[in-house]
C-alpha cells in the first residue's frame, strides 16, 4: 500500500514509536517517533502502518510473510501487549494517535522488532513435537474417530508465534528450564492424541520441577495468544495425567 | 559489521551437504525428509523459519482419490480431471504419476500424524472442490479433497516440519540464497547463500541442489500471496541460463478478500456456498450449468469479472461479488470453516454465518515455473532436444513438471508438493546410492554467482526497492490480469524493459550486516522482475486463448499452433515451444476436448 495513492481528503498522521537497536551501528536501543501518513476512510492493520514507516526508514526491521495471521511471523509487543502485527487493526490499538512498538519480551532482541527465537524452539524440541507411533503402520490412514480428532481441536492450530511464551513471567525467569505454553500446548497435542504412542514418556520428561510446574496460572498466554487458544488449560490436562497416573 | 564490499571466492567459507533443499515449504521439506530418512547429511536453506512458508495459507484441502468418500472412487477419473483442467497441456505422465502415487503420499502425511477432519467411519474426510467429476467427467460431482477443517495447508506444513525434526534434517533457518553455483561444465554444485541474522556470507556446495522456493504472486499488486513469495527459485534459475515453461499462466484464484486480497478457500463452495451479483442472482448457473460454482478456478474467475464489467459488481462502486455461506447454518460454517470465519470478520468485518463476503478474482498461483521431468531434475531445452542439467532439481510451485497446464484445480497444490518433493528425494536418494561424480567449482564459477550480491552491497547510488515494486506491481495488474490484450500487454513489456537497468542498480543504502531486511528486499525484488519480464513477453507470444490465459484479442483456443508449452529463456528473451507429454505408462491419454463444465 502506499500514502501517495490516497486522495489527500482522507489522510491523517499518526505516531509510531517503535524499538530501535541495530548491534552493528547503535551502541544501545532507542526509541524513535516515526510519522507516517494512513488513510481515514477504511481501517489498516499494525503491519500495513509498519510497511508505511518502512517505506520511509528502510533500516527499520521486523519479521513478516503471510500477513494474515496464519505464519505466526510478526508477532510484537503493541502498546504493552503481545500480538500479531498483521491482524491487529490499527484503530483497535491506537491512542490519541499514537502506537508503540517493541520486541516481544524475554528474549534477546537481535535487531528492532526482531528477537532471537532460540530459546523458544529449543523448548518446543524437547517436548518431541512429533507423532510417535510402535506398532506398524496400516496401508491406509490410522483410524481415527472424529470425536478422537476433536481432542486436537485447540491445539493443532498454533503458529509458534511466541506471543505467549514470551509474555508468561515463569519464562521469563527460566526460558531454559520451564518449557513455557507453547511447548507444553504442543506436547499436550500429542498426548492428547489417540493415534500417538508415547503417553508414558512424554509424561515421564515433564516430571521434574521445572518444565512444567513453573506454571503460576497467571494466563497471559491465554489473554494474548492471537489464536484464541488455551495453553493453560493445556497445562492443567497435563497434570491431571501426571497425577492420576501417580494414583494408579 | 557492515558488508559493503566485494567478496571474493578465496576468502569465501565453504559449508558443505549431500543434499541441499532451497526453501522450507511443503515440497521442500517432503524432499529434505526423504534424503534425511535414507541417512544423507540434507539441509534445508529456508529465508523463513520453515512453518512461517506459504504452504501454511493453503485452506482448502489436498484432493486425492484415497476412497474414503466414495469407495470406488478412481485415480483415473482425478487424472481425467487435471487434465481437462489444465485446458491440455498439463504433461500426462506427470499427472499419471502424481494422481496414482497420490494416496501413497497422503497415508504417508496422515501416519506423521497430520490431523485430518474426520467421518464417522473414522475415516480422512473429503469435501467436494471445483473441477471433480465421477466417471470421466459423466458421473456428476466428486468429493475428493481431504481436508483438516480449513487448515490444510498449516496442517501439512508443522506436520512435515515436525517429521524432519524427527529425521535429525539440518535446518539453516533464516538464510538467504542468492545464487546458484555452476561448475564448468555447467552442472548445478550449490548455492551462494548467507545467514540474515549475522550477515555472513558461505558457498554451500552440494552434489544435489534442490529448489524448492514456491511462488511469485507479489508482481501482481493484488495477491493472496504471502509477502515472501517473491519467485526466488525463479530468478536463481533464469539468471543461471535455465528456462522457465508456461511462466504466462497465472492462476487468478475466485474468491479473495475483496481490498485486502487474503484467499478464502474454494471449500466454502464446495460444502455448499455459492457466489451473487448485485441483483442477487447465482450468475454460475449462466456461465456453467452443470458445475455451477464449482466450475475450474479460470472459468469461475472470467465469470465473475465478466459480472463486475458488465455492472453487476456488488457494493457502492460495483467492484466486487458476494460469496454466500448464511444458508448452510452456523454448525457448518463454523465447524468445517473456522479459519474462513476468523478471517472474514477480520478482514472484512463480516460474520459468514450471517452474512456474505466480499470476493474479487485474485492472483494465487504460478503454474509455470522451471520444467522438470518426473523425478524433479530439472530440463533445459537445447535445439528443441530435452536435456538434463546436472546437480539441480525443482520441485513444488516453482517447478513445471507439469501436473497443471494452463489451470491448476483446487487441491492439486498440496498433492503436487508432497508427491514430487518426495519424487525429487527418492531420485537423489537412489542417484546418490550409484555415486555422483561432479567437477569442483572453480573460483571463477563462485565468483560469477557472487556477483549480483556483490553489486548491492557495494552500491553508492540507485533508485529504492519500494518505488520500483509498486511500479512492476501495477504494470503486472493493469496489463497481465484476468483478460489480456495484446496493445496492452506490449505497453506492459516496454514499462518493464525501461526499469531494467534501475532494477539491475539498486541502491542498497542500509549495509548492516544484521538482520538487513532491506537487503533481502532488494534481492527479492530483483527476483520478482524476472518472473515479471518472463511473464510479459510469454503472455503476449501465446496468441490463443486457453486455461488461465484469456485473450481479447486471440479469444480462442488454438490447438493447432499452441498445443505447447512455452519455454522461455532471460539471456535471449525469446520464447521457443516445447511438445506436451500424452504419453501416459498405463492408460490412454486424454486427447483435447472442448471444455465446458
Amino acid at each position: 500500500m502506499s500514502a501517495a495513492a490516497i486522495p489527500v481528503e482522507h489522510i491523517k498522521t499518526i505516531t509510531m514509536s517503535i524499538y530501535r537497536y541495530d548491534p552493528t551501528v547503535d551502541k544501545k536501543p532507542y526509541m524513535q517517533d516515526i510519522v507516517v501518513e494512513i488513510p481515514t476512510d477504511k481501517d489498516i492493520m499494525v503491519l500495513d502502518a509498519l510497511h508505511l514507516a518502512k517505506n520511509q526508514e528502510p533500516s527499520l526491521s521486523y519479521r513478516r510473510s503471510c500477513r494474515e495471521g496464519v505464519c505466526g511471523s510478526d508477532g510484537m509487543n503493541i502498546n504493552g501487549k503481545n500480538g500479531l502485527a498483521c491482524v491487529t487493526p490499527l484503530s483497535e490499538v491506537l491512542k490519541r494517535g499514537k502506537i508503540t512498538l517493541r520486541p516481544m519480551p524475554g528474549l534477546p532482541v537481535v535487531r528492532d522488532l526482531i528477537v532471537d527465537m532460540k530459546q523458544f524452539f529449543d523448548q518446543l524440541e524437547k517436548v518431541k513435537p512429533y507423532l510417535i507411533t510402535k506398532s506398524d503402520s496400516p496401508d491406509m490412514e490410522r483410524k481415527q474417530t472424529p470425536e478422537e480428532r476433536e481432542e486436537l481441536d485447540g491445539l493443532y492450530e498454533c503458529i509458534l508465534c511466541g506471543c505467549c511464551s514470551t509474555s508468561c513471567p515463569s519464562f521469563w525467569w527460566n526460558p531454559d528450564k520451564f518449557l513455557g505454553p507453547a511447548a507444553l500446548l504442543q506436547s499436550w497435542r500429542f498426548i492428547a492424541d489417540s493415534r500417538d504412542e508415547a503417553t508414558e514418556e512424554r509424561l515421564d520428561d515433564l516430571e521434574d520441577a521445572f518444565s512444567l510446574y513453573r506454571c503460576h496460572g497467571i494466563m497471559n498466554c491465554v489473554s494474548v495468544c492471537p489464536k484464541g487458544l488455551n495453553p493453560t488449560e493445556a497445562i492443567s490436562n497435563i497434570r491431571n495425567k501426571l497425577l492420576t497416573r501417580e494414583k494408579a | 559489521m557492515l558488508v559493503n564490499e566485494i567478496i571474493n571466492a578465496k576468502d569465501l567459507p565453504v559449508m558443505e551437504f549431500d543434499g541441499i533443499i532451497v526453501g522450507g515449504g511443503g515440497a521442500g521439506m517432503r524432499a529434505s525428509l526423504q534424503l534425511a530418512e535414507s541417512g544423507l547429511n540434507t539441509a534445508v536453506i529456508s529465508k523463513v523459519f520453515p512453518t512461517r512458508s506459504h504452504t501454511v495459507s493453503a485452506q482448502g484441502g489436498i484432493t486425492c482419490a484415497i476412497q474414503s468418500d466414495d469407495p470406488d472412487d478412481d485415480w483415473r477419473w482425478h487424472m481425467f480431471d487435471t487434465v481437462k483442467g489444465s485446458d491440455y497441456i498439463g504433461d500426462q505422465e506427470a499427472i499419471e504419476y502424481m494422481c496414482s502415487e497420490g494416496p501413497k503420499a497422503v497415508f504417508e502425511l496422515e501416519h506423521m500424524g497430520l490431523p485430518f477432519s474426520r467421518t464417522e467411519e473414522g475415516r480422512i474426510y473429503q469435501r467436494p472442490f471445483g473441477g471433480q467429476s465421477k466417471d470421466y467427467g459423466k458421473g456428476g460431482q466428486a468429493t475428493r479433497t481431504c481436508a483438516a477443517a480449513d487448515r490444510t495447508g498449516h496442517s501439512l506444513l508443522h506436520t512435515l516440519y515436525q517429521a524432519n525434526l524427527k529425521a535429525g534434517t539440518n535446518f539453516l533457518n533464516e538464510w538467504f540464497a542468492v545464487d546458484l553455483v555452476l561448475n564448468s561444465d555447467k552442472a548445478v554444485v550449490g548455492v551462494i547463500a548467507f545467514k540474515i541474522e549475522t550477515g555472513e556470507i558461505y558457498y554451500i556446495k552440494s552434489k544435489a541442489t534442490v529448489l524448492a522456493t514456491g511462488g511469485a504472486g507479489r508482481i501482481y499488486a493484488s495477491t493472496t500471496n504471502a509477502l515472501i513469495n517473491s519467485g526466488d527459485g525463479i530468478g536463481m534459475a533464469l539468471r543461471a541460463g535455465m528456462p522457465v515453461q508456461d511462466i504466462e499462466m497465472w492462476q487468478f484464484h475466485p474468491t479473495g478478500i475483496h481490498g485486502a486480497g487474503t484467499l478464502v478457500t474454494e471449500g466454502c463452495r464446495g460444502e455448499g456456498g455459492y457466489l451473487l451479483n448485485k441483483d442477487g442472482e447465482r450468475f454460475m448457473e449462466r456461465y456453467a450449468p452443470n458445475a455451477k460454482d464449482l466450475a475450474s478456478r479460470d472459468v469461475v474467475a472470467r465469470s465473475m469479472a465478466l459480472e463486475i464489467l458488465e455492472g453487476r459488481g456488488c457494493g457502492p462502486n460495483a467492484d466486487h461479488i458476494f460469496l454466500r455461506l448464511d444458508h448452510l447454518g452456523p454448525e457448518v460454517v463454523h465447524k468445517r470453516l473456522p479459519g474462513i470465519t476468523e478471517l472474514s470478520k477480520t478482514f472484512a468485518g463480516v460474520d459468514p454465518a450471517v452474512q456474505p463476503i466480499p470476493v474479487v478474482p485474485t492472483c494465487h498461483y504460478m503454474m509455470g515455473g522451471i520444467p522438470t521431468n518426473i523425478n524433479g531434475q530439472v530440463i533445459s531445452v537445447e535445439n528443441g532436444e530435452d536435456k538434463i542439467i546436472d546437480g539441480l532439481y525443482a520441485a513444488g510451485e516453482v517447478a513445471c513438471v507439469s501436473v497443471h497446464g494452463g489451470n491448476r484445480l483446487g487441491g492439486n497444490s498440496l498433492l503436487d508438493l508432497v508427491v514430487f518433493g518426495r519424487a525429487a528425494g527418492l531420485y537423489i536418494e537412489e542417484s546418490m546410492k550409484q555415486g555422483v561424480e561432479l567437477k569442483n567449482a572453480s573460483h571463477d564459477d563462485i565468483d560469477k554467482a557472487l556477483e549480483r550480491l556483490n553489486k548491492l552491497n557495494a552500491s553508492t547510488e540507485g533508485d529504492q526497492v519500494a518505488v520500483l515494486k509498486e511500479k512492476m506491481q501495477q504494470n503486472m495488474q493493469n496489463n497481465f490480469g484476468v483478460f489480456r490484450r495484446g496493445d496492452l500487454m506490449e505497453k506492459g513489456i516496454d514499462e518493464l524493459a525501461k526499469t531494467r537497468e534501475e532494477v539491475d542498480s539498486i541502491f542498497l543504502q542500509d549495509k548492516s550486516a544484521t538482520f538487513n531486511t532491506a537487503r533481502i528486499e532488494a534481492l527479492e525484488m530483483q527476483n520478482l522482475f524476472e518472473v515479471a519480464e518472463a511473464t510479459a513477453i510469454t503472455a503476449n507470444e501465446r496468441k490463443e486463448s486457453r486455461g488461465a490465459h484469456a485473450r481479447d484479442d486471440f479469444t480462442e483456443r488454438d490447438d493447432d499452433n499452441w498445443l505447447k508449452h512455452s519455454i522461455y529463456y532471460a539471456d535471449t528473451k525469446e520464447v521457443s515451444k516445447r511438445d506436451v507429454n500424452y504419453r501416459p505408462k498405463t492408460v490412454q491419454a486424454f486427447q483435447p476436448m472442448v471444455r465446458s463444465y
